[in-house]
């Protein structure tokens, strides 16, 4: 029951995002993507989510390739996402959002309102539910938008960037958040950030791209002993090796 | 304000609600300005008279009593709508919405020739429901029974159409698609069942404007979308392509101003109430370039 890239390329044109990205996700595991910008994270996550045909390669869900579903078809499966800019409908209250998800995977109105309930009292945002999604506060949206994400209980959730843009107390405050919905409710998360300590804080495993590649992996000290990742960062904060 | 005039005003705009409201369902989940809109309602029109060149109509499935008729027309507005989705729109899905716009430009001429080639292009007399012209006393006005029917039709439908959107569960879908078309697909939503969901919506209400056009009109005319349809148009641009309680309102009042215009306007400036109608319509353009209530879901994202 693992979700994975198995040698995947993806190339738009001549250009290739991502060559032969293999990495692995297991239940309740959380592996981090980190690269500099332009690295290929989020194709990474457009291939995983069926939002991206890779050009070469398989994604694999439970030894199974599904590389050619559509995207709600990968999401019925269990794969859940969250998007950089939240993407919460607007339009909608908070409660409509996770329940327009809910009924999309086929349940039923009244019980994809019951399930968002439960879901925004488990996150401790049970007092949004009937706010407008318009004009929420980042760290709410971000909340909203991670609740949605749990709608109809994916088996894992791929996060892109949840933190950009949060202090440190907040990125903390998520960081609490993610560790609870790997340990709690055994969902393999992949996460993409820009903050590297964040990463490295979480995850047991750490992917490192650069110009489509995979550069490094393995756990915090490797990631921090490597050269190459000194090199893809030269000029960005790392860390000091502990 | 006569009674009369409110009435008139209340009629004509609820038309023009129902027609933009055709349009603004699709724009809404595929970006898309259906101009064949107008020919849905010509077709709808047709569908009640055997095809025939004469200039006199002759009822085929109109004779059927309003009970049975009523749903007949509305499944055939519905059903050619969703051919044209499956047809036409489906394997445009990923063009752009200039792509798509054309297309439907296409989808209209030949929805129209194929109208002139079995009905001939002659206007024809058509009598349906002829004993609803008679007029009803209310206060001091009076008023033809089929208006009235005709605006509580009216309401029945917006009031429906809301609870359908706020309260079922297809309604939800494509109120998350009409904001953020590939974010509901992504979260589970099948791009499918809204896109022809929301086809289904619009020919229908294609055939009630055709209905309640030919019961006040008594006339069949090929060319009879086209004039409703460019207001509609103008409708959905003026309320905020996409938004459909913009296109209800902005209908309702290019309508109302419309009847009062030719109420209140001297006669000699009667034959230029559209050139009037039209200038208001920039005026609010001018001002509120993204028309009255722009959806949020229409603003550039990331």
């Amino acid at each position: 029951m693992v979700l994975a890239l198995d040698q995947v390329g993806v190339a738009f044109g001549g250009f290739r995002a991502l060559s032969e990205v293999t990495l692995a996700v297991a239940p309740g595991q959380i592996v981090g993507l980190i690269g500099p910008n332009g690295a290929g994270k989020t194709t990474c996550v457009n291939v995983l989510t069926g939002f991206q045909r890779p050009t070469s390669g398989r994604v694999l869900l439970a030894g199974r390739a599904v590389s050619g579903l559509a995207a709600h078809r990968i999401r019925r499966a269990g794969v859940a996402r969250t998007f950089q800019a939240g993407r919460l409908f607007t339009g909608l209250d908070v409660l409509d959002n996770l329940a327009c998800t809910g009924v999309g995977l086929g349940l039923r109105r009244r019980e994809a309102e019951h399930q968002a309930s439960a879901l925004l009292a488990w996150l401790g945002i049970a007092t949004l539910e009937s706010r407008p999604a318009a004009g929420l506060p980042y760290t709410d949206e971000r909340r909203v938008a991670i609740a949605r994400a749990l709608m109809g209980g994916p088996r894992f959730l791929l996060l892109d960037e949840p933190a950009a843009g949060m202090s440190e107390t907040e990125a903390a405050d998520l960081a609490a958040v993610i560790r609870r919905i790997a340990l709690e409710r055994g969902i393999g998360c992949l996460l993409i950030e820009h903050n590297v300590g964040l990463v490295l804080s979480l995850a047991s495993d750490v992917v490192v791209l650069d110009g489509g590649r995979v550069i490094e992996r393995g756990d915090r000290a490797v990631i921090l002993g490597s050269q190459a990742v000194r090199e893809a960062y030269l000029g960005a904060n790392l860390p000091e090796a502990a | 304000m006569s009674l009369q005039l409110l009435f008139d005003a209340l009629a004509l705009g609820g038309i023009h609600a129902i027609a933009a409201l055709g349009i603004a369902l699709i724009f809404g989940v595929m970006r898309l300005v259906n101009f064949a809109h107008g020919q849905f309602i010509a077709c709808a029109v047709f569908a009640l008279i055997l095809p025939s060149a004469d200039a006199l109509a002759v009822l085929g499935l109109g004779r059927l009593p309003a009970p049975v008729l009523v749903p007949v027309i509305l499944s055939v507005g519905a059903g050619l709508a969703l051919a044209a989705e499956a047809l036409v729109f489906r394997p445009m899905r990923n063009a752009s919405p200039v792509t798509l716009m054309v297309g439907s430009f296409a989808l209209g001429v030949a929805l129209q020739n194929l109208l002139l080639v079995l009905y001939g292009g002659r206007p024809k007399a058509i009598s349906l429901w002829a004993g609803l012209g008679h007029p009803v006393r209310i206060g001091s006005a009076e008023v033809p029974l089929l208006q009235l029917i005709v605006i509580a039709a009216i309401i029945v439908i917006l009031v429906g159409l809301a609870l359908l959107l706020r309260r079922s569960r297809i309604g939800l879908e494509m109120r998350a698609a009409a904001e953020d078309f590939g974010m509901a697909r992504m979260l589970g939503v099948p791009a499918n069942r809204v896109i022809s969901g929301a086809f289904a919506l619009s020919g229908s209400l294609a055939a009630v404007v055709a209905l309640v056009l030919v019961a006040q009109t008594g006339i069949a005319d090929v060319r009879m979308g086209g004039q409703i349809m460019l207001v509609a148009f103008i409708a959905t641009v003026v309320g905020g392509m996409g938004s459909l309680s913009g296109a209800v309102v902005a209908g309702l009042g290019i309508g109302a101003v419309s009847a009062l215009l030719q109420a209140g306007l001297p006669p000699e400036a009667r034959p230029f109430r559209d050139a009037f109608l039209y200038a208001a319509v920039i005026l609010v353009l001018l001002f509120r370039p993204q028309g009255l209530f722009a959806p949020v879901g229409t603003r550039t994202r990331v």
